[in-house]
């Protein structure tokens, strides 16, 4: 395979001064009384794990859909000092990731940006969690698409609302249920739904099963915010995320065995495939942050990208 | 403990244990009522078969049922008949929680728990009742079961609410509920839609004794069936009312139901109860003008 390692290394985005803040703008964007409703909502999210509360999500120079729900957790609780990692699908370079960053930067003074999963207080993600373990000084801020998991078998919000109240989820059942008896397992892959705190089921936004058990009993705050939907909910330190799953069909990530990333050889990590010109794939590193820094280590070199 | 535990007192493994020693009386129905509208002091007065009128003339309050109560022992049938409208379906989806009656009550006595008002129950114990004591038997089977699962996912839904949590146990005792409503274990895997009429309705049943229930409600279950379908449906209830010892109320407009499998019944009228007592009584020697219409009608 061709694959250089120099090609490895995420490509870095022009990062502005902060003295670039943008005038006329107020303090990461969002005005006074909208972030603190925001972190109202985020509080009560805490209080009830795993428990959707509804806040008025608020208008962003990015469409929603894009993100807005994790962006407005994150603006409602970033401070000067405060130190911002944004990922999609586990890369920080990707267009949305570093227009995200860009707004952070360009309207939070003394707020700094980086790749490095570690130096970060606030990490930002869409579908994925970093593989390396998130100690209890770091808040993890998940971009949720569809936050109600029991919207793929009740239509009625009303109805899916009695639901949780009650712990009413013997339909979630079923459908796990006539997923195993229809096609031998239970097929969901990304967004699959676990019991948390042993009280509401929870969709951990589109993450793979692969990072399911970093939520259990994990040392950070899990915050989830869908902008569109107009739900925020979290999974604080320290609490019990159970995936659904049957006694004699128990739960499973996903398999990459016989296979390595090829850039740093890594057999204990979330793979994606990369297509090439000729139609093969290669497997690499979901995380990209976690591949290079692996690269940098094996060369023992310094990395020559600002992070 | 947390909420969603404290909530799965009956486990797994008691489901299975076929109930043995019932207290006698299994339902005590009293001063049972539903009003549609505000309701004033006359609601009562002004209604009734009497007036032969459900609908108040002072405040125009539906009085869909007034002052009904009966008791039901332990392995008995009361049938409930009764023209359209007459309020049969009501006292019936009050007791099994689908609506909320105006007045009244009716305690639940299962053997090892307490004694309980159906009508005063929180909405958590009221489900929990719904899925392990009481069973019930739509007029259709679109009410009663979810066409988009399969006919074993439907019964399951009774087994996974009581945390049943093992796919070979559930299939098990799926296909054995299933069986002995006569239907094959090749078929538990389709989809309700592909079933006739009276499978659909046996689908229902075993879906409404999949935990033990202490009391099956039928809710005209064989309006929809033609004659020989129904007389197979209705063996299998008497047979399982025989082996199970449950306690069954038949709501029915068909006397021939009725008088087959109830030893009991009441008849009723514009929301109210106009005659009761042992069916073939009724049936031969029929007291109120009503009833004596609604025997000759089928008489002749």
């Amino acid at each position: 395979m061709s694959v250089s390692v120099a090609s490895t290394p995420p490509v870095p985005d022009a990062t502005p001064p902060v003295a670039d803040a943008l005038p006329g703008y107020n303090y990461a964007f969002l005005d006074e009384l909208s972030k603190k409703a925001i972190r109202r909502a985020t509080l009560k999210a805490v209080c009830i794990p795993g428990y959707q509360v509804p806040f008025g999500s608020r208008e962003l120079p990015i469409s929603r859909g894009w993100g807005t729900g994790g962006l407005q957790l994150t603006l409602s609780l970033i401070g000067p000092g405060d130190v911002v990692k944004v990922i999609d699908q586990g890369a920080d370079d990707s267009v949305n990731a570093v227009n995200i960053r860009r707004l952070v930067e360009r309207t939070a003074p003394d707020v700094s940006t980086t790749t490095d999963t570690a130096a970060a207080t606030i990490i930002q993600s869409r579908h994925r969690t970093p593989e390396l373990p998130l100690r209890r000084d770091q808040i993890m801020v998940y971009q949720v698409p569809l936050p109600e998991p029991l919207r793929v078998i009740e239509r009625r919000e009303a109805e899916t609302r009695r639901m949780h109240g009650e712990g009413d989820y013997s339909r979630m059942w079923v459908a796990l249920y006539e997923d195993i008896v229809r096609n031998g397992r239970i097929t969901r892959a990304a967004g699959y739904p676990v019991l948390v705190h042993g009280r509401h089921i929870m969709s951990p936004s589109p993450i793979p099963r692969w990072d399911l058990p970093k939520l259990h009993m994990a040392q950070n705050l899990s915050l989830f915010g869908a902008g569109r939907e107009k739900r925020i909910y979290a999974i604080p330190p320290h609490t019990e995320v159970v995936p659904l799953a049957f006694e004699d069909y128990p739960f499973a990530v996903e398999s990459f065995a016989g296979k390595a990333c090829a850039f740093c050889g890594a057999t204990d990590t979330f793979l994606v495939a990369t297509p090439q010109a000729d139609g093969s794939t290669y497997d690499v590193c979901s995380d990209t942050a976690f591949c290079a820094d692996r690269v940098a280590a094996a060369a023992n070199v310094q990395e020559d990208f600002p992070r | 403990m947390t909420a969603a535990t404290s909530l799965a007192t009956p486990t797994a493994a008691t489901m299975d244990a076929p109930s043995t020693s019932h207290a006698d009386t299994v339902l005590s129905v009293r001063d049972l009522g539903k009003r549609y509208g505000p309701g004033c002091p006359d609601c009562l007065r002004l209604t009734g078969p009497e007036f032969n009128r459900t609908t108040c003339p002072a405040c125009g309050t539906v009085v869909a049922c007034a002052e009904i109560a009966f008791d039901l022992r332990a392995g008995r049938t009361l049938g409930i008949v009764g023209e359209s409208g007459s309020g049969k379906t009501t006292v019936l989806r009050s007791i099994y929680g689908d609506i909320a009656p105006t007045t009244g009550s009716a305690i639940l006595r299962a053997p090892g728990k307490p004694d309980r008002d159906l009508f005063r129950l929180d909405p958590q114990h009221r489900r929990q009742v719904r899925n392990f004591e009481l069973g019930m038997v739509y007029q259709t089977p679109q009410q009663g079961l979810n066409f988009g699962i399969s006919a074993g996912g439907n019964v399951a839904e009774r087994l996974l609410a009581a945390e049943w949590r093992r796919i070979a146990r559930i299939r098990d005792r799926a296909s054995e509920l299933l069986e002995r409503m006569e239907i094959p274990a090749g078929r538990m895997d389709a989809l309700p839609g592909t079933f006739s009429g009276g499978m659909q309705q046996r689908v229902q049943v075993a879906k409404a004794l999949a935990n033990g229930p202490v009391l099956l409600l039928l809710d005209e279950m064989t309006s929809g069936l033609d004659v020989s379908v129904q007389a197979g449906v209705l063996d299998l209830i008497q047979e399982i009312q025989h082996d199970a010892n449950i306690a069954l109320i038949v709501v029915s407009h068909d006397l021939g139901v009725v008088r087959l499998l109830c030893e009991r019944a009441i008849v009723m009228k514009n929301g109210r109860i106009v005659e009761r007592g042992i069916t073939d009584q009724i049936l031969e020697d029929p007291h109120h003008p009503y009833t004596q219409l609604l025997v000759s009608s089928v008489n002749t």
